[in-house]
């Protein structure tokens, strides 16, 4: 058994060896086929261990994630509602209105429609979808289908009188070019663009621009809260790691207990501390530097969402910064001074550089943390504080535009997992640590 | 750190102004928090410090508002739905976490990188993609507004603690224990309860605190998933801030502040447990 076990070592790397093919167990088998045997088993077990957690988390999470970013291209509406309409446009030129030919396809597509159950009915989802692409579309749409059981040839006249979009190319170059199962219109919302009439793809009004200057906001506030999580975490994960080990752990209790505190917890206190009435503008009244009618506004606006979001998201920063700082040996900084350096190039040629992985994982994981969050900005960003979390919350609970929502979290998504894909090939996941 | 006798001046002023800068700094963190707790204690409805309380007029304190949230049905429901969530989604994912992490520890698992990625992906991907995608995925199979929505949502975001705590624990043990025991003849079962189970418990026990905190603190996903039904504190303070803000609000942040504390120390005492059972130094 004991020879078997050394062996099993030996054979699980490196080349078989001649000696060990001869070898057999106790109950006659080769060895060789004995341990692939033993092996095979050993491997069950491990992935047997990890697929529930696999499997659970597949089906809750992962799979619910891909859902989501499906219905950033999922466009079957106009294709469920109107297969005849889209059969007989195919041959439309795009320019002048199509023939009446459409219209009578148009016409029964809505009538079928008329006789599917009240729930099952396929006009209110496409005007809802055509809506998305150019205003006044749903009430086309829902305006013509109360009443298309009285429409009688000419159709095309008929469609007219009820709705004068139905006249109106514009409305048919969408139904035309959103005729398919799959479709880019959102991530071309996304972009702030959209289609030119002849179907190319062009930048939006500077003043109905709305995701690309959000999404630089939510980027330009990341990067200025991560630089200030780095400001005020560098010198005390420095400060702490100087000290002895007592006195440090000490002081990393100040940094863990708001690690520690409700998210919900540190933005009220930014609430009850910032805002007009709160402790810093009655404290600066009472002390007579501001007078009681000019308050300072620290809050719901940008200022708030930074101070806040710095607070929370200084821990993230100042812990893997401290693990750092840690191992650097403090006779690195002696020997170079005692070779002549200042103590600023010995900081800035000997111990800064050392600290780069910290700073590397701290300011990735607050940039990452920051990018999408959420809850802060929602309660003290104001208008000029919110971020792309926000939006994509509004078009989920509020404007109910889905597939937009998908697509602006599906870039989302991307932008942090492409982050988080440097960061582990350049710093390692293994320097994060809790607590 | 005492300063060495040959400073010069320069360096005394900058021993002292960084020692300053460092302090302000965990001023910074840890003020904020702390002013709430006597706060919390206003007999007035207002978020400064009175006339009365800053003379120390026992007239200036009250317990109102701890009065106020232990007298509501809503909040005392929220208390409820909290603890019945966290311990519920702490449970499933310290299980499932516990599991995998031995699994993932075996050499002989087979694309570790890949399955690593996959189980901590609930801390990376932002939380409101997450939630966004739970919501749709919990509506089309009737699990939004329910209980047990909820609870796998949170077991689903709490799995990346455990994983890595357990994970970080299982680096330091030694193998030759539990060959040790099988070879004196006890089964797998009895190994893994015996011998394996006492040793990682620190690193379990902090995993599931993490993966506690986790879901007692969590309020995005329950603002999608959730229904009025399943309402936690987090979710009672969201309304809170955004409808009317009261300090029935400091409070519970209080009550929140104190048992985060609690939990801080929980972990702490058991990571330097696990450290001193494993024979590293503590620290």
């Amino acid at each position: 058994m004991a020879q078997a076990d050394a062996s099993m070592m030996d054979a699980g790397q490196g080349p078989a060896r001649a000696e060990t093919e001869k070898l057999v167990t106790s109950d006659g088998t080769p060895l060789k086929r004995a341990l692939e045997r033993a092996e095979r088993q050993r491997k069950i077990a491990a992935v047997g261990l990890v697929a529930p957690l696999l499997i659970f988390l597949l089906t809750v999470f992962i799979w619910p994630i891909a859902q989501m970013m499906w219905l950033s291209v999922k466009n079957d509406q106009i294709v469920d509602a109107l297969p005849r309409t889209l059969q007989e446009l195919q041959t439309w030129d795009g320019q002048d209105l199509p023939g009446e030919n459409v219209y009578a396809a148009l016409h029964a597509d809505m009538m079928e429609d008329l006789e599917r159950d009240r729930r099952d009915r396929k006009t209110g989802p496409m005007g809802i979808r055509l809506n998305y692409e150019l205003s006044a579309a749903r009430s086309a749409v829902s305006r013509t289908s109360r009443n298309v059981d009285e429409f009688e040839a000419p159709y095309k006249d008929a469609f007219m009188d009820a709705h004068r979009l139905w006249g109106d190319p514009a409305l048919w170059r969408v139904i035309k070019r959103e005729g398919r199962p799959l479709t880019a219109s959102y991530y071309v919302a996304a972009l702030d663009r959209e289609y030119a009439e002849d179907g190319s793809i062009v930048q939006r009004d500077e003043n109905r621009r709305i995701y690309v200057p959000l999404f630089g906001r939510t980027l330009y506030l990341s990067v200025v809260i991560t630089a200030m999580t780095f400001l005020l975490g560098f010198p005390i994960a420095y400060y702490m790691s100087i000290l002895p080990m007592r006195q440090a752990n000490l002081l990393m209790i100040c940094v863990l207990l708001p690690f520690w505190t409700s998210l919900l917890v540190r933005t009220s206190a930014w609430i009850v501390l910032l805002q007009q009435q709160g402790v810093i503008n009655s404290g600066l009244v009472a002390a007579g530097i501001i007078d009681d009618g000019s308050r300072l506004s620290m809050i719901y606006n940008q200022t708030g969402t930074i101070v806040a979001m710095t607070h929370i998201l200084l821990p993230f920063m100042v812990l893997p910064l401290y693990s750092v700082m840690r191992t650097i040996p403090p006779s690195y900084m002696r020997a170079a001074k005692s070779l002549g350096a200042t103590p600023s190039t010995a900081f800035r040629r000997v111990y800064f550089p050392q600290t780069l992985p910290g700073i590397g994982a701290g300011g990735v994981l607050v940039f990452i943390i920051s990018i999408g969050y959420y809850i802060t900005p929602a309660l003290v960003g104001g208008q000029s504080g919110r971020m792309i979390s926000n939006e994509i919350a509004r078009h989920i609970q509020q404007s109910l535009n889905w597939g937009l929502a998908a697509a602006l979290g599906t870039m989302l998504l991307v932008g942090v997992l492409i982050l988080y894909w440097l960061f582990n090939r350049f710093v390692g996941s293994d320097s994060l640590k809790f607590g | 750190m005492s300063m060495p006798a040959y400073y010069t001046t320069k360096d005394k002023v900058w021993h002292y102004t960084f020692r300053v800068i460092c302090f302000a700094i965990f001023f910074f963190l840890l003020a904020p928090i702390l002013i709430m707790i006597p706060l919390s204690f206003n007999a007035a409805p207002f978020f400064t410090f009175t006339r009365e309380m800053l003379t120390l007029n026992p007239e200036g304190f009250s317990m109102r508002w701890y009065e106020d949230f232990l007298g509501s049905a809503s909040w005392r429901r929220s208390i409820q739905n909290s603890f019945l969530i966290g311990i519920s989604a702490t449970i499933v994912s310290t299980v499932l976490g516990t599991l995998a992490a031995l699994g993932l520890s075996r050499s002989e698992m087979p694309a570790k990188g890949l399955i690593m990625g996959i189980l901590i992906s609930p801390m990376i991907v932002p939380l409101i993609i997450s939630a966004a995608g739970m919501f749709f995925f919990f509506s089309s199979v009737n699990l939004a507004g329910t209980y047990l929505g909820v609870v796998l949502a949170h077991a689903a975001l709490g799995t990346p603690f455990v994983v890595i705590t357990v994970t970080a624990t299982l680096v330091g043990f030694d193998h030759s224990l539990t060959r040790a025991a099988a070879n004196l003849g006890a089964s797998p079962t009895r190994t893994f309860f015996k011998i394996t189970m006492p040793l990682i418990l620190p690193g379990v026990i902090s995993g599931a605190l993490f993966a506690f905190i986790t879901s007692f603190d969590e309020i995005v996903v329950v603002l999608f998933v959730a229904g009025p039904e399943q309402r936690t504190i987090p979710r009672e303070m969201w309304s809170g801030i955004r409808e009317d803000i009261s300090p029935t609000i400091l409070a519970v942040a209080t009550i929140l502040v104190l048992i985060s504390v609690a939990l801080l120390t929980v972990v702490e005492l058991l990571r330097r447990r696990g450290e001193r059972l494993r024979g590293m130094s503590p620290g």
